[in-house]
This record gives structure tokens, C-alpha cells and sequence, in this order.
């Protein structure tokens, strides 16, 4: 968010809190593509600008032990089926730093279909941005919400009552107007849908 | 939208601007038409290309080997060219070119001139600087005639009157060449198009146009286009007069091959351009007697000097990023108040202004990353975008709202006390506010100040009463 934001030298200091955090973690997992872009596209340069020669060698180790929730499923885990059962009509949508900048591909989709019970329903205009964009959301509210009523004409038009998603930013984002038009479709993180066994009641 | 020229020094800031173009539904459907038509000849004819990637990678390094090496192929541009007969002249700023360009016009005892599409004249608002020298412009591109009767503005770097639909040109032609009854074919508008300019090809003797590239090795400028009225322009006049920014230089006459695969491809959804036309200073027998070349800088130099910026001058101007971002697609270009609209303009604009105006277009992106993906040569405008936007907060300086909201928030995700007791509060604070569902959910659909933003169309749920933390402790460390 500072990063991105323009505050970079307000962002130098979370790199090193984050090394500090997770230098001991094998693994550490994020539920969240955008976090995980932030990590790999930006903390080399900003440890690189802090000049810190043991931050800069902590980074480069730590990084490849970070993974985005699914690709440590699909990539570092090798699993499709996790054994899942969630007996309901989902749409997934592709958040873009999970899309473009993680590559992530269709490791969700193949996640999903693997749930059983499910009725995954492709979202049209699975490459478009739903408009949530950080603090754009509310710089650039009205674009933002133009953006949003597009992908919620889409979501609705799936006939889903879940809409899924690797990024919990854009499903905070595409739940509130969910909410605000009383669509009564949910949104719900791609771990809940996959931790979910016939006694979960999700 | 008006027809008072798009200025970055006097434009709404982009969420204003933003949100009166969106009152436009006709102008909406246009631009949403247009670019979904143009981004799917485009995936048609990228998609045939097994080396694309290749092909893109190679375009950006010819450009950042140009950039890097500027100076040296500036001047071997301008040593060759003039060997060929050509005359170059160098433009310090806009002013300067103007003052250059109409100089020239009157040197050749013209008071009017035809025109070939060209970014670089809207950029320097060369047409009024004309006409308060008494000079009469010819736009001659079909979508630049449109713009220039219908009194009106470019809003896209390729299709600058995107976001003009066919009846709305017809009316303009009616009204304009005094055509009645004219029709709304296409063919109806091309003929008349073509019957009003073909009578300006053959009268004027003074041309003007941009240049897509300028190559150093041979001295030549090279123009791209679609409709034959480059070549009009670039044949049948005394004088040309090509104004082009120090940007536009490629090493060699080969970089071509690259270029001619990216651009057309990539701009128009086309394999090839209809007419790609390359000159080499003057011929005594064939093509206008006098040539000469404006080398602009117009502040691309001082982009130049900005490592992280610099791959801004790498654009070829292909209009994809813009056929391509979800936020221009809601907006149409004017919104940007720059004649570079869209992805590109908003870090353009900027950097061209120095940093002195257009300070919102930085923040006028979601960072969705479709510029950066169909870019030809790989401009990372989301990283220029960043990069910019940490201009305009040192510019800003600490003492705003927002600079001391996210200086807190950073001294709170720095410590987990401080992260506990921000929840607790956070919880505290939003009480108030929180409304219960009918399922007996809170949500909050009010915030106040310039979070009000984002319950204008959304509502927020309530913060949980446990969170990710307080679950994970009470499982143990290593879970069950």
C-alpha cells in the first residue's frame, strides 16, 4: 500500500520487518497475489536502496521460500485435490498481480474443479480488473466503482452464489457492492472453499 | 466534450475530469466499442506470431540501446540527413518549434498547409500557433479532419476521434462541408472525406508532418499510415516540414524489421501498414524541393536524465496500453487533459510538464498491469506509474491527511503491539458506524472524509471479533 501508494520511504522499513518476521519460516504462505507481487517485483530494489549488503542477501533467500496460497498448492506441493467438498456454484476471479505478475494461470481453476460437489462456472472478462487498484478505490472512486459494476454484472451474470478469488483486497472490494445491491452472492477466499468438508457449513 | 485545447497546465484534476466524461453514455459506448473491437484484431494478429515475446524483447532493447546513446545517433541523424539535402533544426520547447515551424511556412510563401497526423504537433498545439499567424491547417487523416471541422479534441493516440460514432460524424461532415443530404455509409463519409481533401493535396504547397521514426544511419524519415494521405503529403508539396521529438531516432535502416512487426500489429490490429513511406532529404526529381526536420526536446531530455523514468521515451506510440486499460475504456482520452491519454499519457504527461502539472494522472491507474502486458517494446508503466507517484508525495511533503495516515499505518504494521491495539481501536471506532444485516452481519455503509469514497457504491464489513491472529494462537503453533 505505501509503495504503491508513492510513500516508498515509509515501505523501506516493512522489508526488514518482514525478514525479521519470517527469516526462520521453510515456507511462508500469503493469501494474497498482490502481497506476494509486492515481495517479488519490489523487495530486491528496496532492500538494494536500504544498502543493507546482509538485507539484501536475507531477501534473496527468503523470497523463493515465499509462496502465493495456491502455487504453494499447485507449484511447491504438487496437489489438485485436497479433498474438498463445497456443493455450491462458484465463479473465480483472476486478480491481476496474481494473473500477470504471479503468473499464476489456471492453478486456482484446477484447484477448484478438483472440489467435490462444485459447480465452477467460468467469470466473462476473467482478464479484466475489477477495479479495486488500492488506495485508487478512493482516490479514483468513481472509475473504481464503474470498474466494480462491471465485474459485478458479470459475477451476477455466472448466477453464482460465490465468487472466489487468491486476493482478499479484490473480494473485500467486490463483496461490498455485492452487499450494497443486496445481490446476496458472497465472496469467500479460495482456502475457505478448499478447507471445506461436508461438516464445515460454509 | 469541448473544443478548447487539451492543456495539462489548466486541465480538472483526473478524478473530476473522470467523473464528468463517465456522465456521457453515448461517448461510454463509443470508446468501449472501438477499443473492444480494436483489442480483438490486435489478440488476432499477436496470436499469429509464434516469436512475439521475442519480438518484443527485441524492440525494447533497440530502444533502450537508442536512449542510452541519444546524443551520438541525434547527430548521426542529423549529419546524414542533411548530406541527403535535408535541414535540420533544433527545438529547445514547444514555443520554440512553433516559432521554427511557421517561420518556415512563411519562407515558402505559403498561408496554408496540409498535414499528416502527428502527436507531436498536438503535443505543441502547432494548429492554433498557425492560425495566429494567419496560417491555414489541412488535417488530412480522416479521424484528425473529424477532430479538426467538429471543433473538437484528439482522445486517442492512434484513433484520435474514438469516440465518435458514425452518426455523429455524419452530422459533423453535414454541417461542416455543407453536405445535407450525405449519408452515413462508411463509404458515404470516406467519399466525402476524400472529395473535400483531394482539392487541398493538389492546391497547397506546404506540408507538415510528424515522423514515426528517424533513422540515423540512412538520414530518413519514415511515416506509417492507413489512408494514402501521408503519401499526398509527403509527395505532392514544395516544401515539408517533418516536426518530430528527439525520441523518434532508431540506429539503423534494419530496426525497421522489428518495428514494422510491433507497430501496425500492435496500433491497429493490422499485419502490415497500408502505406509505410521512407525519405531520404530531397530528390531533384521527384517529391518537394525543400525539406526540413524539427528536432524537438520539449523536455524528453530531462525525462532522459530520470533512470526509472526513461523508459517512457521508448514509446512508439502504438495506443495499445490505451485500447487496453480498463480505466481509459471508462473514460475516453479528454479526461486525461492531455493529448497523450490513457496508460502512456499518465506517465507521460507528467514527466513532460516536469512535474509541475498533472500530478493526479500518476494515481489515474489500478496498476492492473494490461498496459505493461501489451506493450510492444515492454514500457513497465505500472513501475513508472509507482515511481512517479513517490515524485508527487516528496513534492507533497509530510504534512497532509494522507501523508500522516499512512505514516501512522507504517509504524503500525512495524510493531505487533502497536498492530494489536490498532485492531482493538479500529474495532472501537467503527462501532458507530456499523450497521446489522438481516442475517445479523455489521456493515458499514458510510465513512467519512476521503474514505467516503468507498461507500459511495460499496458497504465494508465490520472488522471480525477474532482475528487471523487470535485463531492461529488459539490452535497452538503448529496447528492441529
Amino acid at each position: 500500500m505505501h509503495w504503491n501508494t508513492g510513500y516508498q520511504s515509509e515501505a523501506l522499513p516493512l522489508v526488514k520487518r518482514f525478514v525479521e518476521q519470517f527469516r526462520g519460516a521453510e515456507t511462508a504462505v500469503v493469501p494474497s497475489s498482490s502481497c506476494v507481487a509486492m515481495m517479488r517485483d519490489h523487495y530486491p530494489k528496496m532492500a538494494a536502496e536500504i544498502g543493507d549488503a546482509a538485507l539484501i542477501a536475507e531477501v534473496s533467500q527468503l523470497l523463493p521460500r515465499v509462496f502465493e496460497f495456491s502455487e504453494f498448492l499447485t507449484k511447491r506441493l504438487g496437489l489438485e485435490d485436497v479433498g474438498a467438498y463445497y456443493p455450491h456454484r462458484v465463479t473465480y476471479h483472476a486478480s491481476c498481480h496474481g494473473l500477470r505478475n504471479l503468473g499464476l494461470g489456471d492453478g486456482p481453476v484446477r484447484l477448484l474443479k478438483a472440489v467435490r460437489g462444485i459447480d465452477l462456472v467460468e467469470l466473462d472478462g476473467l482478464e479484466q480488473c475489477c477495479g479495486f487498484g488500492g488506495t485508487f478505490a478512493v482516490k479514483n472512486a468513481d472509475v473504481s466503482s464503474a470498474m466494480l459494476e462491471e465485474k459485478i454484472s458479470t459475477v451476477l451474470g455466472t448466477g453464482a452464489e460465490v465468487c472466489t478469488a487468491c486476493d482478499n483486497s479484490c473480494l473485500m472490494h467486490i463483496q461490498g457492492a455485492l452487499h450494497r445491491q443486496k445481490t446476496g452472492v458472497k465472496t469467500l477466499h479460495l482456502a475457505e472453499i478448499l478447507a471445506a468438508d461436508e461438516g464445515a457449513g460454509l | 466534450m469541448s473544443g478548447s485545447a487539451l492543456d495539462p497546465k489548466t486541465a480538472p484534476v483526473f478524478p473530476m475530469a473522470a467523473r464528468a466524461a463517465m456522465k456521457d453514455g453515448q461517448l461510454r459506448r463509443n470508446v468501449r466499442h472501438a477499443t473492444d473491437m480494436i483489442q480483438a484484431k490486435r489478440a488476432r494478429v499477436v496470436a499469429e506470431m509464434p516469436d512475439w515475446q521475442e519480438l518484443r524483447e527485441a524492440g525494447k532493447q533497440i530502444r533502450q540501446h537508442t536512449m542510452e546513446n541519444l546524443d551520438f545517433y541525434l547527430e548521426e541523424f542529423e549529419a546524414n540527413c542533411t548530406r541527403a539535402g535535408g535541414v535540420v533544426h533544433w527545438a529547445r520547447d514547444a514555443a520554440e518549434a512553433q516559432q521554427i515551424i511557421v517561420g518556415l511556412v512563411k519562407a515558402s510563401r505559403s498561408d496554408e498547409v496540409i498535414k499528416i497526423k502527428s502527436m507531436t504537433t498536438e503535443e505543441i498545439q502547432l494548429n492554433s500557433a498557425l492560425e495566429a499567424a494567419g496560417i491555414h491547417p489541412y488535417e488530412t487523416d480522416l479521424a484528425e479532419l473529424i477532430i479538426q471541422l467538429g471543433h473538437d479534441q484528439p482522445s486517442h493516440i492512434v484513433v484520435p476521434a474514438l469516440h465518435k460514432n458514425r452518426q455523429q460524424i455524419r452530422e459533423i461532415f453535414r454541417r461542416e462541408m455543407n453536405l445535407p443530404k450525405l449519408g452515413e455509409r462508411p463509404e458515404d463519409l470516406a467519399d466525402a472525406a476524400r472529395i473535400f481533401l483531394r482539392e487541398k493535396f493538389l492546391r497547397v504547397k506546404t506540408g507538415v508532418s510528424g515522423a514515426n521514426f528517424l533513422i540515423a544511419e540512412t538520414g530518413g524519415v519514415c511515416i506509417v499510415e492507413s489512408e494514402g494521405n501521408g503519401r499526398m503529403c509527403l509527395t505532392l508539396p514544395e516544401t515539408l516540414i517533418t516536426v518530430a521529438g528527439i525520441d523518434k531516432v532508431v540506429p539503423r535502416f534494419a530496426d525497421l524489421e522489428v518495428l514494422f512487426q510491433l507497430l501496425p500489429r500492435s496500433a491497429t490490429g493490422e499485419r502490415m501498414n497500408p502505406y509505410n513511406s521512407i525519405w531520404t532529404g530531397v530528390n531533384a526529381s521527384d517529391g518537394p524541393r525543400a525539406f526540413h526536420v524539427v528536432l524537438m526536446d520539449n523536455a524528453r531530455t530531462e525525462i532522459l536524465a530520470d533512470a526509472e523514468g526513461r523508459q517512457t521515451l521508448n514509446c512508439i506510440r502504438c495506443g495499445a496500453c490505451q485500447n487496453a486499460c480498463p480505466v481509459y475504456r471508462q473514460t475516453g482520452g479528454h479526461a486525461y487533459g492531455s493529448v497523450y491519454a490513457g496508460p502512456i499519457g499518465a506517465i507521460l504527461t507528467p514527466q513532460l510538464q516536469e512535474m509541475h502539472h498533472a500530478q493526479s494522472l500518476p494515481y489515474a491507474s489500478s496498476l492492473c498491469g494490461a498496459c505493461y502486458e501489451v506493450c510492444p517494446v515492454k514500457i513497465n508503466i505500472p513501475e513508472v506509474l509507482i515511481h512517479l507517484r513517490n515524485k508527487v508525495v516528496k513534492q507533497n511533503g509530510p504534512l497532509n491527511i494522507e501523508a500522516l495516515a499512512m505514516k501512522t499505518m507504517g509504524m503500525i504494521f512495524l510493531s505487533e503491539q502497536r498492530f494489536r491495539a490498532a485492531q482493538r481501536m479500529g474495532r472501537m471506532a467503527e462501532a458507530p458506524l456499523v450497521r446489522r444485516d438481516e442475517k445479523g452481519a455489521g456493515w458499514i455503509g458510510w465513512l467519512p472524509g476521503m474514505l467516503g469514497g468507498w461507500t459511495k457504491a460499496r458497504d465494508l464489513q465490520e472488522m471480525p471479533q477474532e482475528t487471523f491472529r487470535d485463531w492461529w494462537e488459539k490452535r497452538g503453533t503448529h496447528g492441529s
